[in-house]
């Protein structure tokens, strides 16, 4: 594989060691950001903490990948087929995520909609048609 | 090793896509697991993904530090802890599969049984963790399939009564504000509570179950996960038994079993990554 034993044990201590600090990292990021350490003196918006927190949870899997699953060393294309599909993913989140802000969104219509008084119409009618709508309304 | 092959590249490619050669340089079985794990990837992103938009399609969805804060011992109010550990013991686990797959390649028998049994003490260890913290969540918080006890306020307002836990009579909350429906031999205490501002302001109100779908989503998606950690343990344990009788040995491929359950093993740690992000981290 082209490394020797002792480089390869070196790079696993070195690679669980980042992991370990980054995952420490996140944690400790997620509660000062909710305010739940620090005192509430670190807090920030949500999206930050998101924005954050996917980016640090994309070099971990980068690192899991690459050096533990030895993607590193696997010739190019072995690594574009299984990595190159991923990409559909992209596509999926966005898709999904703009669904489902809809769905909120015409919850919140439905909402709205049901809470509106409704008025009775004033417009004059003929004799006959109010009679219809009546008994209509009975039945 | 770069420079044969490029030296050989032309007389190489003809052969390479014929079937005889291994095209990725690497044998069936590694490159198979491959193929296996991507396409559980979009199993579990598909999971995932539906997590998120059930999520941001909701008014409100239970505070993730507020739903995972118990700890083993009685104790409460310690945001992400439990939790915290549980992937440290999976990464953990990871590492030592690292080292096993690295002693096989120098053809070390007693290093590979040794880091594997590490590994495996791991995968139980983890799976004992989620065992834990699911009865937690079914028996002591009456989390269900279809009822969901922990929610967030969706307005400001104060209490009219308390729960005797964590909330008092005359406590106020803002919009976001967690809480927990208690559940004290059989049947949910909604508490009371006076909206203090907005369109209702004035309104006296109960506190309401948060979306249905939070229970499903958790123990479907957690519990996928567990089950692959559960067949990893298994493959693991025939692996290390295989290893330990010397069935490797004789293969002289450098413990190429031990590399393939590796794969698989550091696909469930990546996997938790996402979890861990998706459920607890956001």
């Amino acid at each position: 594989m082209g490394h020797s034993y002792e480089q390869s044990k070196k790079t696993a201590y070195k690679i669980i060691s980042i992991l370990g600090i980054m995952t420490i990292s996140e944690v400790l990021f997620a509660l000062a950001g909710k305010g739940h350490i620090m005192g509430g003196s670190l807090m920030m918006p949500g999206y930050v903490i998101a924005a954050v927190m996917i980016i640090m949870s994309i070099v971990k899997a980068y690192l899991i990948v690459y050096e533990f699953m030895h993607m590193k060393y696997e010739i190019p294309g072995l690594a574009k087929t299984v990595l190159l599909p991923l990409g559909l993913l992209i596509w999926a989140v966005v898709a999904f995520f703009y669904e489902g802000n809809d769905w909120k969104q015409r919850r919140n219509l439905i909402i709205n909609k049901n809470n509106q008084t409704i008025e009775t119409m004033a417009t004059p009618q003929p004799q006959g048609a109010v009679k219809e709508i009546q008994t209509k309304k009975i039945h | 090793m770069a420079e044969t092959l490029t030296h050989n590249h032309d007389e190489v490619d003809e052969k390479l896509w014929d079937g005889g050669a291994q095209p990725f340089k690497v044998s069936y079985g590694k490159l198979m697991m491959w193929y296996f794990l991507l396409s559980d990837a979009f199993t579990f992103a598909g999971f995932l993904i539906a997590y998120g938009t059930l999520r941001v399609s909701m008014p409100t969805w239970p505070v993730p530090d507020h739903v995972f804060s118990a700890f083993p011992g009685g104790l409460h109010h310690k945001p992400l802890y439990f939790v915290t550990l549980m992937t440290f013991i999976l990464l953990f686990s990871s590492f030592t599969m690292v080292r096993a797959v690295q002693e096989g390649h120098r053809e070390n028998k007693n290093g590979v049984v040794f880091w594997m049994i590490l590994t495996i003490i791991g995968g139980l260890g983890f799976v004992g963790s989620q065992a834990w913290e699911w009865s937690t969540m079914i028996v002591e918080e009456h989390v269900g399939l279809t009822t969901n006890p922990f929610s967030a306020h969706t307005e400001a307002g104060i209490y009219l009564e308390g729960d005797g836990h964590d909330i008092k009579e005359g406590d106020t909350f803002v919009p976001g504000s967690p809480y927990l429906i208690h559940n004290h031999g059989g049947g949910f205490h909604h508490l009371k509570y006076k909206v203090t501002e907005g369109a209702d302001s004035g309104l006296v109100k109960q506190q309401a179950f948060g979306p249905k779908q939070f229970g499903a989503l958790f123990f479907f998606i957690t519990g996928f996960h567990g089950f692959h950690v559960i067949s990893g343990i298994l493959f693991l344990i025939i692996i290390c038994v295989n290893s330990a009788t010397g069935l490797y040995v004789a293969r002289k491929n450098g413990y190429e079993m031990v590399e393939k359950i590796g794969l698989y093993w550091h696909f469930v740690d990546l996997v938790w990554v996402f979890v861990f992000l998706v459920f607890y981290l956001v």
